[in-house]
């Protein structure tokens, strides 16, 4: 096995007992890098000398004291940044030519503790410019491509992040999911993604989507690597208001309890017409495995999931346009001529709804019925503690197959954007391959019940392991 | 129901409070893009929402306040470091008002 096909758990465990150095572990990670970057473009700016150096002083305080690994979480351990965090004197671009030449002079919270826990930032990974896209094309660096298929994309907006854990150039990276963001490219490259509640991480020092809808995330290669990694990320910032001062927990404290007894809802409008056989099939076949591990499976009703996408195409350009109204090249970056045409759709989208006359009939209307789809699922909850519904109702798609059709490739988050409209937390996993392409299944709690969800998802994982 | 069509009038004006500026072949595009949105955007007139409350923070945090304290914030340097023109500890801009 190689350094880079570790997981966090693995990798600290071995440096613990000194089977290899933080720098042999970066550098097997940096030479995946180079090894499949220039086909897969899932990095911006890989900071190399940089990663090196850090390495060399991690190790030089491993000789010094070896506590330094128990007690700092993520010491030593390679970590991906999606390029929407600022990096203290690392470019930060958002995928766009606008900040092309954007230097921050601050770490976003999440980027600070991260290296408080010990992570060495390894790169800044490509990205639908400002994340606004499903697919990673719409990045203005070119798009990234899907590992399994380099004619099929990755998944977006967060398309370099998840592919840049799938291939082990870095052992974990950080993401945003204001729609699926995080989940679709964790469905489509096989990996572990959290979109964790709503103000659950920091959103200081991300470059802002949309302000209501935005959550930070990460993806992993287990479900123990993003329950360790919450840890780090979550709890309340004085930079972020809508951070609730709620506790965190230790999220690796219950993960291996069993759940037999727990009522999981399967909500029968998100088995659509449109949906690829082969993604129910696999879908079903995880409830069964979640079934044979003693949880109870409900079907339930979310009566106005068909409204939702809709209601996100108006909430989220309406903050888009906003939110993007500050690039004014005069404090940083370049001119609002540099905008491609995806972030000019949403401005002119929210623009339009925003505007004298249409305010009423568009978004306070899509803020209305967000009202009705979070009381959707406060409903299903007084009958189940979770639910499970497929990521995609497509496997990875073809590149350039979308790109003509804006609301073609706005229907590819039907699924994921319900969450992000209810603030819930939804973790996205791997369960099975359908022609060599990786299927990946969400499960969704109440608000702050992100414990809960690796609890299933690992129990679920280990099922499938122990059945390979 | 009428089919919902922009106008190239109505992109302009879009485009010109969002301080965009658009060839004619984007004006062309939007026109037809946008519209197509918008009129996706007509299924929620199915819903009723007489009586429902309009939600724009989830998890119902209201009113946070923190201690107005002191505590160390950039160096103008720093804070001017990306900046494509500045004078002294300022931005430098074009002119905004004219005599």
């Amino acid at each position: 096995m190689k350094l880079y096909q570790l997981t966090i758990s693995q990798a600290k465990e071995g440096l613990e007992k000194k089977k290899f150095s933080v720098k042999e572990l970066v550098a097997s990670c940096l030479e995946q890098i180079k090894k499949l970057n220039p086909k897969l473009n899932a990095f911006i700016t890989v900071c190399e000398e940089k990663t090196l150096k850090e390495a060399e002083e991690a190790d030089k305080k491993i000789r010094n004291s070896q506590f330094v690994i128990r007690n700092l979480p993520l010491f030593g351990i390679p970590i991906a940044a999606k390029d929407l965090f600022c990096t203290k004197g690392i470019k930060t671009t958002a995928g766009s030519k606008v900040l092309e030449n954007y230097i921050p002079v601050y770490d976003a919270t999440v980027i600070r503790k991260l290296k408080e826990a010990g992570a060495i930032i390894i790169g800044k990974t490509n990205c639908d410019a400002w994340a606004h896209g499903s697919s990673g094309e719409n990045s203005d660096f070119g798009p990234t491509k899907n590992p399994f298929d380099e004619t099929r994309v990755p998944g977006g907006s967060s398309s370099g992040s998840a592919v840049a854990v799938a291939t082990g150039m870095s052992l974990a990276a950080t993401g945003t999911d204001t729609g699926g963001s995080i989940r679709l490219p964790a469905a489509f490259c096989g990996v572990v993604g959290l979109k964790p509640t709503y103000g659950r991480i920091s959103r200081f020092g991300v470059i802002a989507m949309a302000s209501s809808l935005d959550s930070i995330g990460h993806f992993t290669k287990n479900i123990e690597d993003s329950a360790l990694i919450l840890s780090v990320t979550a709890g309340k910032d004085s930079y972020d208001a809508t951070t609730p001062p709620l506790e965190v927990p230790d999220y690796l404290k219950n993960l291996k309890k069993e759940i037999r007894g727990i009522k999981i809802g399967v909500p029968k409008e998100y088995f659509i017409k449109g949906m690829a056989r082969e993604i129910e099939q696999q879908t079903f076949l995880a409830i069964k495995e979640l079934e044979k591990l003693g949880t109870k499976i409900v079907e339930i009703s979310l009566p106005h999931t068909k409204y939702a996408v809709a209601t996100y195409y108006i909430i989220q350009p309406a903050e888009v346009s906003s939110n993007l109204a500050r690039y004014d090249g005069i404090r940083y970056g370049f001119g609002r001529e540099k905008f491609g045409d995806e972030a000019k759709r949403r401005i002119m989208l929210g623009t339009y709804t925003l505007s004298a006359g249409y305010y009423e009939a568009y978004y306070l209307k899509a803020m209305k019925v967000r009202t009705l789809i979070k009381q959707d699922f406060a409903e299903a909850f007084k009958k189940v503690q979770a639910i499970v519904t497929p990521v995609s109702p497509t496997l990875p798609f073809k590149l350039g197959e979308r790109t003509q059709d804006p609301l073609k490739m706005y229907l590819s988050d039907i699924f994921t954007i319900p969450a992000n409209l209810a603030g819930l937390p939804a973790l996205a996993l791997p369960i099975g391959f359908v022609n060599n392409l990786p299927v990946g299944i969400q499960i969704l709690g109440p608000q702050f019940s992100e414990e809960l969800l690796f609890r299933i998802g690992y129990a679920l994982e280990r099922q499938r392991e122990n059945e390979k | 129901m009428k089919k919902l069509q922009i106008t190239e009038e109505e992109v302009v004006h879009i485009a010109n409070l969002a301080r965009l500026k658009l060839t004619g072949e984007e004006v062309k595009m939007f026109c037809s893009q946008l519209s197509e949105v918008l009129e996706y955007m007509k299924v929620l007139n199915k819903v009723e929402t007489g009586g429902v409350e309009p939600t724009a923070q989830v998890t119902g945090l209201e009113n946070v306040f923190r201690e107005d304290e002191v505590s160390p914030s950039l160096e103008p340097n720093e804070a001017l470091s990306c900046a494509p023109a500045r004078e002294g500890n300022f931005f430098k801009t074009g002119v905004v008002l004219e005599k």
